[in-house]
């Protein structure tokens, strides 16, 4: 359950405003603690954890995530540091000049960004099918969100 | 007074009032808070590029590009292609299960006294990291606009600095979402227009602005007048270790991001997972465009206006202002500069205060007087005397430094420490189940130690230098440095991890293995996040 969380400051309250509650506790005050807060002792009684975490579907969702996560991230990590590694080990290849002036290395790091753009594109297109998961255990809980 | 130092006081006075009127309205009532959560995906993503473009963005990555050339861009592709880490491992992990701060990951299952003084520990480490590249940014920006008074550097550092650092303590906290965004609208447009001009100076012709780049005339340290081709990598990371540097950089760049307080909380402000991936892929859309841009800021500056130029001027970090000074006058000049100045004025607010009050509650009240509070506002006095030591520490390394240590670089090492100590105890504490307190404390207490111990035995640091260098350009450590690489990355921060690993084992903690179920399946489903709402 959602708590009630105290959020008009108290005079002399200077914690920061960032948009969120609070990101600490509020300084000098006693009041509860907010949500982000909470350990796992204190926020138990949410959900049955374990039966959730036995249900396929969530197995499923489980799965699905790594398939595409772990190879992916494998992925552009490796595009990644290609590019460092290329650059400093094989410089002749790299300065070989192949658009006017213009050369390997420029070109390579500039693909960066269009290959993190697509990856971050196909990550979005991954993710729905996930939320879409994720609608269905919650529904199999009898939870509902809010303007779902 | 000049036009370019009134264009600036005008520029630093309007946004000032747009971010006093963005405040206001939408804070003092509990309306502020339900509209925050309304937040949509795209103005988050905006308010993230506002937070993450600060200035070693701007006026780190034009200078070293304008000084080093391609190697300069490293920094900037590393930068962006960051941000997959944080959409891929980090952000919706942590929204879903309603986390706000690494403290409160670590906490929720680990035993909460220890873990949160050492998070508080790390936060302060990097947030003054971060602040001494602001500081120093600040310094030479003044020093510049004000060259006319024989202003020097050390007094505008200090100027500047207690003023912000004043600013802050005393006049609160502006860095709301809207103030980001604001400010984010702000240095793009001023990044484009840049932009367009230095392509206008070439007649739009991309040929020719890529000619000029290959064809760079500066003066060399020996005083030789050289042509050099600016696309040429290697001119910052030379041969013998240059290319492990490099990649030693582009670790610190890729991991630091997901470990850094002021990204992390962002993904907070939005009701739900979705909305924190949208927030990701906006960003990321913003950012990029601003990096690939630098390349128009950094080459632009190295070919229109040359090193010797800058060096005389204000140094490395002063490329962007003296290149918008030469193409489009004083008055752009003055407008660049005040975005500069306003950029860092956020951003040093922002840290300033996450680090302040995360060391009094985390720190001080949590681990010295256990969790209760000696006498009302102590905590709030506590985090106003750390707001001014950290300034004050910050002010004094950037004095130490000098104007012509490059922000960007500066900024890296915060990344560094970020990577290290950060993102090993993040990521352990989301995908493994059989870490515990000790992992946490020893992970970020190695990566911490090593990430700050290999900066102070690295050439930026330990250097000989040649007589002819004098003054504050001279190296702290005359002596080899010990640790051959300017970026620590490489090392400490598979120490970091390994330091984690190790803690874990020393010890099993059945409590916080049995509550990962309940992270797991939080941080999958976004079950009992408070926007779930669910009944």
């Amino acid at each position: 359950m959602p708590r009630k969380i105290k959020i008009e400051p108290e005079p002399g309250d200077l914690t920061p405003i960032v948009g969120a509650e609070t990101d600490v506790t509020p300084l000098g005050r006693s009041a509860e603690k907010p949500a982000h807060e909470l350990t796992a002792d204190e926020d138990i009684d949410v959900a049955d954890w374990d039966r959730v975490a036995a249900m396929d579907e969530f197995k499923q969702l489980l799965v699905s995530k790594r398939k595409f996560i772990i190879p992916v991230t494998i992925f552009f990590i490796v595009y990644y540091f290609a590019l460092p590694v290329l650059v400093g080990y094989a410089p002749a290849l790299m300065e070989r000049k192949v658009l006017g002036v213009v050369n390997l290395a420029y070109l390579f790091a500039l693909s960066q960004f269009f290959v993190a753009w697509i990856i971050a594109a196909l990550y979005v297109r991954a993710a729905s099918k996930w939320d879409e998961m994720t609608r269905n255990i919650l529904a199999k809980l009898g939870v509902m969100r809010k303007g779902e | 007074m000049s036009t370019s130092l009134l264009m600036f006081l005008i520029f630093i006075f309007i946004t000032l009032v747009i971010t006093y009127w963005a405040a206001r309205k939408s804070s003092g009532s509990s309306a502020y808070f339900a509209a925050g959560r309304q937040i949509k995906g795209w103005q988050n993503g905006i308010a993230v590029a506002g937070d993450y473009m600060s200035a070693a963005s701007f006026l780190g990555i034009a200078g070293i590009i304008a000084f080093q050339g391609y190697d300069g861009f490293m920094y900037s592709v590393g930068w962006l292609v960051a941000y997959l880490t944080v959409l891929l491992i980090v952000a919706e992990p942590l929204r879903n299960a309603g986390k706000y701060t690494m403290a409160d990951v670590l906490a929720y299952r680990l035993s909460p006294r220890p873990v949160r003084a050492m998070a508080a520990l790390s936060t302060l480490t990097v947030s003054t990291f971060y602040m001494i590249a602001q500081m120093v940014g600040a310094g030479a920006l003044v020093t510049l606009l004000l060259k006319d008074s024989g202003l020097t550097y050390r007094t505008s550092v200090i100027g500047v600095g207690v003023l912000m650092i004043v600013y802050v303590v005393f006049g609160g906290m502006l860095a709301t979402t809207w103030v980001q965004i604001i400010k984010a609208i702000l240095l793009m447009s001023g990044t484009l227009l840049l932009s367009l001009l230095v392509l206008g100076h070439y007649g739009f012709s991309f040929g020719n602005f890529f000619n000029a780049i290959a064809h760079v005339t500066y003066t060399d340290a020996g005083g030789a007048r050289v042509t050099q081709d600016f696309l040429q990598p290697g001119l910052r990371y030379k041969p013998p270790y240059g290319a492990l540097d490099l990649i030693s950089l582009g670790l610190a760049l890729i991991f630091g991001t997901a470990g850094l307080p002021h990204i992390l909380v962002r993904f907070y402000t939005v009701p739900d997972a979705k909305t924190a991936r949208t927030s990701v892929v906006w960003a990321m859309v913003l950012i990029g465009s601003f990096y690939i841009m630098t390349t128009f800021l950094g080459f632009g500056a190295a070919t229109i206006i040359g090193r010797d130029f800058i060096a005389r001027n204000g140094g490395t970090n002063m490329s962007a202002p003296l290149l918008a000074q030469a193409l489009a006058g004083e008055a752009f000049f003055g407008f660049i500069s005040a975005i500069a100045f306003a950029t860092i004025l956020a951003v040093v607010a922002g840290l300033t205060i996450s680090a302040s009050t995360s060391f009094a509650h985390d720190f001080w009240t949590n681990v010295i007087h256990r969790g209760t509070e000696r006498d009302a506002g102590e905590e709030v006095r506590v985090a106003r005397i750390t707001a001014f030591v950290v300034g004050a520490i910050a002010i004094l390394i950037a004095i130490v430094l000098g104007p012509t240590a490059n922000v960007a670089f500066l900024v890296a090492l915060a990344f560094a420490v970020a990577a290290s100590a950060n993102l090993p105890v993040i990521v352990f504490s989301l995908f493994w189940r059989r870490f515990n307190t000790k992992g946490a404390v020893a992970g970020l207490g190695t990566g911490l130690l090593a990430s700050i111990v290999l900066i102070l035995i690295s050439p930026s640091i330990m250097t000989v230098d040649p007589p002819t260098v004098t003054g504050a350009a001279r190296h702290l450590i005359q002596a080899d440095p010990i640790f051959p690489l300017e970026n620590p990355g490489i090392l400490s921060i598979p120490l970091g991890f390994l330091g984690a690993y190790i803690g874990t084992l020393l010890g099993r903690e059945p409590s916080a293995e049995a509550k990962y179920t309940e992270l797991l399946v939080r941080a999958n489903t976004g079950l009992g996040a408070e926007k779930a709402a669910p009944h």
